[in-house]
């Protein structure tokens, strides 16, 4: 085994063994939101975090993912795994698609972050009309519990299930890091123009983020749609999405493999402690949300991860 | 699809109407993007802020909007000076990722604050000229919409007399071009900044007021407007307030004839394809000059 994927693996072993101590349908609820969440927050955390392309329309690839699952099954027949693959395959497909046509038309910063915003707009505008998606109505996939139709009768399974494809996703994250890949898109975001003095192939670079960014936000996209068998137009596609992809990576630590997951579970436990402290009304756990980014860039830039990192040192020099 | 001219022309008179409005929201998002620039991910929400501000003036202290805008915009120029001085400022350092994360951050506050707080009802006021409408030729136009009209056109023709010709104006402009050629002449920048932010958020309490007659609220509406006003700020050119002013202009009559001709809400699609295609084909903006 591969040393640097070492720490990934046994994390993610800990994490597999919770439903065989924990019993309790709130926490694996809990838990597989916030993997589900951390799983789209690490593919924005690629493309975002580590190629410094700041999305806010990742809810395009989210949608997709979830759509294509459900109208593939719903509409074709065609077996859920089979579904759930092309789903993730549709994603990347479609980031390669608005990756060339955006970074080819040289987009960056704040118009890279309003073209994806307004992708992922019209997405929601076309599946809110389109009968083939459900329009206003929406979508049900019909209830068939079975490993067949990828429908888990407990709900250990299903977390086990999210478990994995996060697990997957970081570990090509972690194996992005430390290659060569890695570094020309950590050299993109740093300085593009100086990238490209050096010889990376920015293009290049920034469309293969962007593609596998897509992949994996749309393979927690597909597995929104399985979990809980209904879509339509504003879940898939809403702004929520968006913005809590990008909140995961960078409440937890943009840039790192752990962000998305640390982000992920602060962040659910806070939209439980929203929805405790503010009954029935809904708004508040996203209040929180907001407060949280604007302290987070304000104090803790690196996030989470970056703060941990910061004690590090010192205990080292005492000890 | 055959239509009548006079469907066309009524459709086109309300498209330019509606398109004032959209220009008076752009513009308060361009002269933000001119001098700071900076995208304004807050602007949808605190349009939302203002269209709320308006409402309860209306319903709870009985003043029409149209009285309440001469306070709601010295009130927005407040709040907007005050967030770009103790909020958006210090927490951004000035780095352009991280204004985009804290106005988004803002956006998602705001609007959800009023969501928790007045659920997602739609609300709408009882204007005494709701119903009226004006006769021109062959068309009829909702007397609140004219007025809307006539006085977004004044307010950004005030505000481009403000720029050209008052001393806080000719510093605006000043830091806009050469920030720290300004800074050097004893213009003080992050005041400047705040005014710029404070005047921009104004612009929407103006246009809230404006808009709440014949418009509605929800928690979300702003949403609608925000994208929009993106789109002509794009259009327009990044920065450029006639170009903010013809965009809106032309965005309203799009909208409201492609509205006829296929619906509201792919109308909307086409907004936004304008959008894609002007940012990936012309983001300097049909108006502007090429970067």
């Amino acid at each position: 085994m591969r040393d640097h994927l070492a720490p990934v693996l046994i994390v993610l072993a800990l994490l597999a063994g919770v439903p065989l101590v924990v019993d309790s349908n709130v926490v694996l609820n809990f838990l597989k939101v916030a993997l589900m969440l951390a799983l789209a927050g690490t593919g924005w955390n690629l493309l975002g975090g580590y190629g410094g392309q700041f999305s806010f329309g990742h809810a395009v690839f989210f949608g997709t993912g979830a759509y294509a699952v459900a109208v593939l099954q719903v509409r074709f027949g065609i077996n859920a795994w089979a579904a759930f693959g092309a789903g993730i395959v549709l994603g990347a497909v479609l980031g390669l698609a608005i990756g060339w046509l955006t970074f080819r038309a040289g987009l960056r910063g704040s118009y890279f972050a309003l073209v994806t915003l307004a992708f992922a707009e019209v997405a929601r505008i076309i599946a809110s009309v389109w009968p083939l998606t459900g329009a206003g109505a929406g979508i049900l996939i019909p209830l068939r519990e079975g490993f067949l139709t990828l429908q888990f009768g407990s709900r250990a399974e299903g977390y086990w299930f999210v478990l994995a494809l996060l697990g997957i996703a970081m570990l090509i994250v972690r194996a992005i890091e430390v290659r060569r890949f890695g570094a020309q898109l950590v050299a993109v975001r740093e300085n593009e123009d100086a990238a490209r003095a050096l010889g990376v192939d920015v293009l290049r670079v920034k469309l293969l983020a962007i593609a596998l960014s897509g992949g994996i936000t749309a393979s927690a996209g597909a597995f929104y749609a399985q979990t809980f068998l209904y879509l339509d137009a504003g879940l898939a596609y809403g702004p929520w999405i968006s913005v809590e992809a990008l909140l995961t990576a960078i409440v937890g630590g943009i840039g790192t493999v752990w962000g998305p997951l640390l982000g992920a579970l602060v962040l659910q436990a806070l939209s439980e402690l929203g929805k405790h402290l503010g009954g029935d009304a809904p708004g508040l756990g996203l209040v929180l949300f907001g407060a949280v980014l604007i302290l987070v860039v304000r104090f803790a830039p690196n996030g989470i991860v970056g703060l941990a990192r910061s004690l590090r040192p010192r205990r080292l020099a005492r000890g | 699809m055959l239509l009548s001219s006079d469907i066309l022309i009524q459709a086109v008179a309300n498209g330019l109407l509606t398109g004032a409005i959209y220009a008076l929201i752009a513009l308060g998002l361009t002269l933000i993007y001119g001098v700071l620039h900076i995208i304004n991910f807050a602007h949808g929400a605190l349009l939302t802020a203002a269209l709320f501000a308006a409402f309860f003036a209306d319903r709870v202290l009985g003043i029409d909007p149209w009285i309440s805008v001469f306070a709601l915009a010295p009130a927005f120029f407040a709040l907007g000076y005050l967030l770009q001085r103790l909020v958006v400022w210090p927490a951004s350092r000035g780095e352009d990722r991280a204004i985009l994360l804290v106005t988004l951050g803002l956006a998602v506050i705001i609007e959800n604050g009023l969501l928790f707080q007045f659920r997602s009802d739609t609300r709408t006021i009882d204007h005494p000229f709701g119903f009226d409408v004006v006769e021109l030729g062959t068309m009829l136009l909702a007397t609140t919409r004219v007025v809307a009209f006539f006085a977004a056109i004044g307010v950004a023709a005030a505000l481009f007399v403000f720029l050209a010709m008052t001393d806080t104006g000719r510093a605006i402009r000043a830091v806009a071009k050469e920030r720290l050629g300004a800074e050097l002449s004893g213009v003080d920048v992050p005041h400047i900044y705040a005014v710029t932010f404070g005047l921009g958020t104004a612009c929407l309490a103006v246009a809230a007021c404006l808009l709440l007659p014949s418009y509605y609220v929800t928690p979300q509406v702003g949403n609608a407007f925000v994208l929009v006003a993106f789109t002509i700020v794009v259009l327009g050119g990044m920065g450029s307030v006639p170009g903010a002013l013809a965009g809106g202009l032309f965005i309203g009559v799009v909208e409201s004839i492609s509205g006829l001709l296929y619906g509201e809400t792919l109308g909307q699609l086409g907004i936004f394809l304008i959008f894609i295609l002007v940012l990936l084909f012309r983001p300097q903006g049909l108006f502007g000059a090429k970067a």
